[in-house]
């Protein structure tokens, strides 16, 4: 499974799509000189995914590209993905794309006896040859079959058209609207037998997700599961593991974490920089705390720290952690400290994916606090959460950020269901619980696991005080 | 439609302007040629033209006049445009197409 990027046949040459994650799983982009079906549902994003791939090729690789849009016009794609930061108007101005509008509409036209669509080539060609094309783009070639009575002719020159494209060598990108029995409803997968990627996109339980699948890439390795991605300000994202070698850099480096007595717990100098760290504990016992004097040590070092608020307001938080001397403001007035809160049932888990990840392109924070992970699992399905937090740790590792993650849990059965889910993502591991001691609640901390580092193994008391965490007594 | 099928038997007959679209001297366009030929002179004798746009010649006329089969025939006159698209074999078809007998 690691080696399959270098595994592709070296003949096959790749075109990127510059859609982060998509050129990871199929090692590299789309097959070169040859077309790509890319079919889903209405809104699935089919034509964001092909745009990008003429844009970036236009823009970005020196590949001028066609688009031939059946359906809507120049205009209204320009409008459409402008909020992408796609110029189209300024591209076709600079005679890197050429867009041609086909409107046709069956009311309008009269058939009888034999003919072919070869104004349709004719303007193919014109296109190509007035930017120097390398790339094109049929967006959605099935209205042809809306317009058009005789379907014999329509398939016999489909499939000169597909022929005619590849003897020209264009790579080409072809989307076709989703079928009930078939991939897409006129069958386009016959005529396409290159690449084939499938969009989805779901409500379920009022979440939203969207999902993308190689169904087949011929003479490609590629990754086959269904990855989820994002359509954000800066376009589309694919979100593959994208640590599939685990080859991420392992700095030796220490960093505090904010709790003096916790760094002694972990060998004197607090985590790993880098590393993952979850903090679960049951309600009350002062995660948020902990996770603000996390966010406030790395805003001492001088460094950038993003904090996901996912129950609170800032305001409200700030609020309670200067009660016990944390001063967080200072810290975004000097803008090293972003507090980023949203509720989570605001939006979907892809939405809500998409705000966060936007946030960390921008940020380019050095530490990152997610408050609270449990907010984030309850917006999906088990295994859907899973999957997309493995790839926003691997993200954040990527980016050597330190990570805090918080985490309720409701006494023991939880701890074992977050071992079941998170734990062996998660570097490092602190436990915070409750315990009544002769009628007095106590807190107390654990260090339950802590990846290459020695730690102890003794349950610490500890209170809450204006000063901060007091350690009180270290238990055996 | 009442109104194109009275200016036949009237005095002041409109006149035809009508756009042949092909790509080439293929078999379909010169069949579609012959048979518009044969058309006009049956049906719109003397208050006719046709006009013949090759393609090939002027690849951009295909994408401002929304052609996308060849043959095609526009009916550029009278108002409105319609367009016929195929060899014109169908004789019946042809006429529904340019108004000239009610479908």
């Amino acid at each position: 499974m690691s080696d399959w990027m270098a595994d592709s046949a070296p003949s096959l040459k790749k075109a990127p799509s510059g859609i982060a994650g998509l050129d990871e799983i199929t090692g590299g982009g789309l097959p070169v000189g040859r077309p790509t079906l890319i079919c889903g549902g209405p809104g699935s994003g089919k034509t964001l995914l092909g745009l990008s791939f003429l844009v970036h090729g236009a823009r970005d690789c020196d590949e001028p590209g066609v688009l031939v849009s059946f359906e809507e016009s120049a205009e209204d794609l320009a409008a459409d993905v402008a909020s992408l930061g796609f110029d189209l108007a300024g591209l076709i101005a600079q005679r890197k794309l050429f867009v041609d509008h086909v409107h046709i509409d069956r009311a309008e036209i009269e058939e009888t006896g034999d003919y072919d669509l070869e104004g349709l080539f004719v303007r193919l060609d014109h296109a190509i040859r007035s930017v120097g094309a390398r790339r094109v783009m049929l967006d959605t070639i099935e209205s042809l079959f809306g317009g058009l009575a005789n379907e014999s002719i329509l398939r016999a020159e489909l499939r000169r058209l597909l022929r005619w494209l590849k003897d020209r060598q264009l790579t080409t990108v072809i989307t076709g609207e989703r079928g009930n029995k078939s991939l897409t409803r006129q069958g386009l997968e016959e005529y396409v037998s290159d690449a084939v990627i499938l969009l989805d996109h779901r409500v379920r339980e009022e979440i939203s997700t969207r999902r993308l699948r190689i169904v087949k890439y011929r003479g490609s390795f590629h990754g086959t599961n269904e990855y989820p991605f994002l359509i954000h300000r800066n376009g589309l994202s694919v979100l593959p593991v994208t640590s599939l070698r685990l080859e991420h850099a392992a700095p030796t480096e220490r960093v505090s974490s904010g709790v003096a007595a916790i760094d002694a717990m972990l060998g004197g100098q607090g985590f790993y920089r880098g590393s993952t760290v979850l903090l679960s504990g049951t309600a009350g016992t002062g995660k948020t705390s902990f996770a603000a004097a996390f966010a406030e040590a790395a805003c001492r070092r001088g460094e950038r720290c993003l904090y996901f608020l996912l129950e609170e307001s800032p305001q409200q938080m700030m609020r309670n952690m200067r009660s016990i001397g944390i001063d967080l403001e200072q810290w975004t007035r000097r803008g090293l400290l972003h507090l980023h809160a949203e509720r989570p049932s605001r939006f979907g888990l892809e939405a809500h994916l998409a705000a966060m990840y936007q946030a960390i392109e921008e940020l380019s924070p050095e530490t990152v606090v997610v408050d609270s992970l449990t907010d984030l699992l309850s917006l999906g399905a088990e295994g859907q959460v899973h999957g997309m937090l493995v790839r926003l740790i691997d993200y954040l590792k990527t980016r050597a950020a330190t990570v805090l993650f918080s985490s309720l849990s409701t006494g023991e059965i939880a701890v074992q269901e977050t071992r079941a889910v998170v734990s062996s993502l998660m570097d490092a591991w602190i436990l915070l619980t409750l315990r009544n001691v002769r009628g007095a609640r106590s807190r107390q901390l654990t260090v339950l696991k802590a990846r290459g580092l020695p730690h102890s193994s003794r349950v610490c008391d500890f209170t809450l005080t204006e000063r901060g965490f007091q350690i009180t007594a270290p238990r055996g | 439609m009442a109104e194109h099928a009275a200016t036949e038997e009237s005095s002041q007959p409109e006149r035809f302007v009508l756009r042949l679209y092909i790509a080439g001297q293929t078999p379909k366009c010169v069949r579609a040629f012959t048979n518009l030929k044969r058309i006009c002179e049956e049906h719109l004798a003397e208050r006719y033209r046709i006009e013949i746009i090759d393609l090939l010649e002027n690849p951009q006329l295909a994408r401002g006049d929304q052609i996308l089969a060849v043959p095609t025939l526009v009916r550029q006159l009278p108002e409105p445009v319609k367009k016929i698209i195929g060899d014109l074999s169908n004789t019946e078809r042809v006429l529904v197409g340019l108004d000239l007998r009610r479908g």
